[in-house]
């Protein structure tokens, strides 16, 4: 994906991740020295079978797990106590279950929660959400509480919600888990729709050929592979020697690479 | 809280009552049940004064007097309390229809009465015109500590998740040729309620890391403000104000 306007000095990348390694405080250790770059812009799919620490990964892109070797850069901005709130502005995670992203009372109250703790108020706030809530087509919803809609929709919502503190970078827990196929593929649609750099941690692979060009696996706490997706997709070894397995029937070379 | 927004007790209509800034109509129901309160037992024709009131308001707001009647259902395990007062309480006795009671226990039994009733329906009206999201922004406004506040934000918006793992537990074990018929089945009951303790112990902890992820530090940020002109306060205290007068002059009289 090519910047469209060429700027003299190079943006700094959207996330560097660099020697990054944790255990718990119960002594699973969870990474192993995990090293990876996300330019500006990209879509980047995080491959990984249960339990190779793609959750873990994702914890300590906006600093809520720390205390381990290793640094994690956003926009330029190392991720430590001195900028967490900003660190947490740049970085949107959309958790898995909609229903734990979403707490307010209703959709608008949800989608201002982060701009308004940031402390914007008023008119622009108000903008803030219509924006957020156009871009996944969820404007006429505003009024609703979330448990009146449909999975699908709540995931969308939660999608606005982190839209709306216009981050530098998405990070989507598994975005197609529970969803039916046109749900699945609407959000696919917003996603693409979006301009903005997007890391997706998932299983679902063919959902990863879909929507990124470019794909990590994590396995075993380190990073196993980083090329284009349709190439690591096919490499049949490397798929098993990390527990990655494609749909039944499904081959990806006979489908046309991720735009 | 069934529906979400429009929770058993509101009934949605577009009065000048529904219209007032919630915190303004919080202030007034607790001013009216202070003055309500603090009238002497003895001026009974106050107590119907105030029912008057209560009544205009009710009309105002377009409340019909059937639901307001069938939401003051709600006092009735109170009312028995009181109803015994006369039959229990010590002191000077008078005969009606043939039945020893206590004066004291008359006197007090009115006064509970007369007072809680009064209490409960303006409650209810305050209910039936403010909606409980409203209503939270309102004793946020009035500076109730923001935790308390908190919790009952996150009542309304997760009941019904939980409401919905509870069934879905009960539907799980009924599937397995469950059926709670009996002490013996107290046990299997007790578990799956430290089950669902459990999951919504660990959900919470899920919401708060979303919570944090998007910049939460502990108080809620403030989304709508919510404020009252001098008129509308004016408008809201009509109802204390009054019952004020009547109160002083139940004192004086």
């Amino acid at each position: 994906m090519d910047p469209v306007t060429v700027s003299k000095e190079p943006a700094p990348p959207s996330l560097e991740v660099a020697g990054l390694a944790f255990a718990y405080p119960d002594g699973h250790q969870a990474l192993f020295g995990v090293d990876f770059t996300v330019g500006r812009g990209e879509r980047v799919a995080l491959l990984g079978p249960n339990g190779a620490g793609k959750t873990t990964l994702v914890l300590h892109l906006n600093g809520i797990l720390t205390g381990g070797a290793g640094t994690v850069a956003v926009a330029g901005l190392p991720v430590g106590k001195q900028h967490m709130a900003e660190i947490r502005r740049k970085v949107g995670i959309v958790f898995q279950d909609p229903d734990d992203q979403l707490f307010m009372p209703t959709v608008r109250e949800d989608v201002a929660f982060g701009p308004a703790a940031a402390g914007m108020k008023g008119p622009e706030l108000e903008a803030r959400v219509d924006r957020a809530l156009a871009q996944v087509g969820m404007a006429e919803f505003k009024d609703r509480p979330p448990h009146h809609l449909s999975f699908g929709q709540r995931r969308r919502v939660a999608v606005a919600t982190v839209l709306a503190m216009e981050p530098e970078i998405l990070v989507l827990d598994e975005p197609s888990s529970n969803l039916d196929p046109a749900s699945r593929r609407e959000l696919a649609d917003i996603l693409r729709s979006l301009d903005v750099t997007v890391l997706m941690v998932t299983h679902d692979l063919p959902y990863a050929l879909e929507l990124c060009p470019r794909s990590l696996v994590l396995s075993e706490g380190v990073i196993a592979a980083d090329g284009p997706t349709g190439e690591l997709l096919a490499d049949d070894d490397l798929m098993r020697a990390h527990r990655l397995e494609l749909p039944f029937g499904f081959d990806p070379r006979s489908v046309a690479a991720g735009s | 809280m069934g529906a979400g927004h429009a929770h058993k007790l509101y009934r949605h209509a577009h009065s000048p009552v529904h219209a007032l800034p919630p915190h303004t109509k919080l202030a007034a129901v607790f001013a009216f049940v202070v003055v309500v309160v603090s009238t002497p037992r003895e001026a009974m024709w106050a107590f119907a004064l105030y029912a008057v009131l209560l009544a205009t308001v009710a009309g105002v707001a377009r409340v019909p007097a059937g639901f307001l009647l069938r939401r003051l259902l709600i006092e009735v395990p109170f009312v028995a309390f009181a109803l015994l007062m006369p039959f229990v309480a010590q002191g000077e006795r008078v005969e009606v229809l043939g039945m020893s009671l206590s004066v004291g226990g008359l006197w007090g039994a009115w006064n509970v009465l007369a007072k809680g009733t009064l209490g409960v329906a303006a409650s209810v009206l305050l209910a039936a015109t403010t909606e409980l999201r409203e209503l939270l922004l309102g004793l946020q406004r009035l500076k109730l500590p923001p935790l308390l506040v908190q919790i009952a934000t996150f009542m309304i918006r997760y009941g019904d998740v939980i409401t919905d793992e509870m069934r879905r537990m009960r539907i799980a074990r009924e599937s397995r040729g469950f059926e709670a018929s009996g002490v013996r089945h107290w046990g299997v009951l007790a578990k799956s309620a430290g089950a669902l303790f459990i999951r919504s112990y660990e959900r919470g902890e899920r919401v708060h890391l979303a919570m944090i992820s998007r910049g939460y530090a502990g108080t809620m940020p403030v989304i709508d403000e919510v404020t009252a002109s001098r008129a509308q306060w004016s408008y809201a205290f009509a109802l204390p104000f009054a019952a004020l007068v009547v109160c002083l002059l139940g004192w004086t009289l």
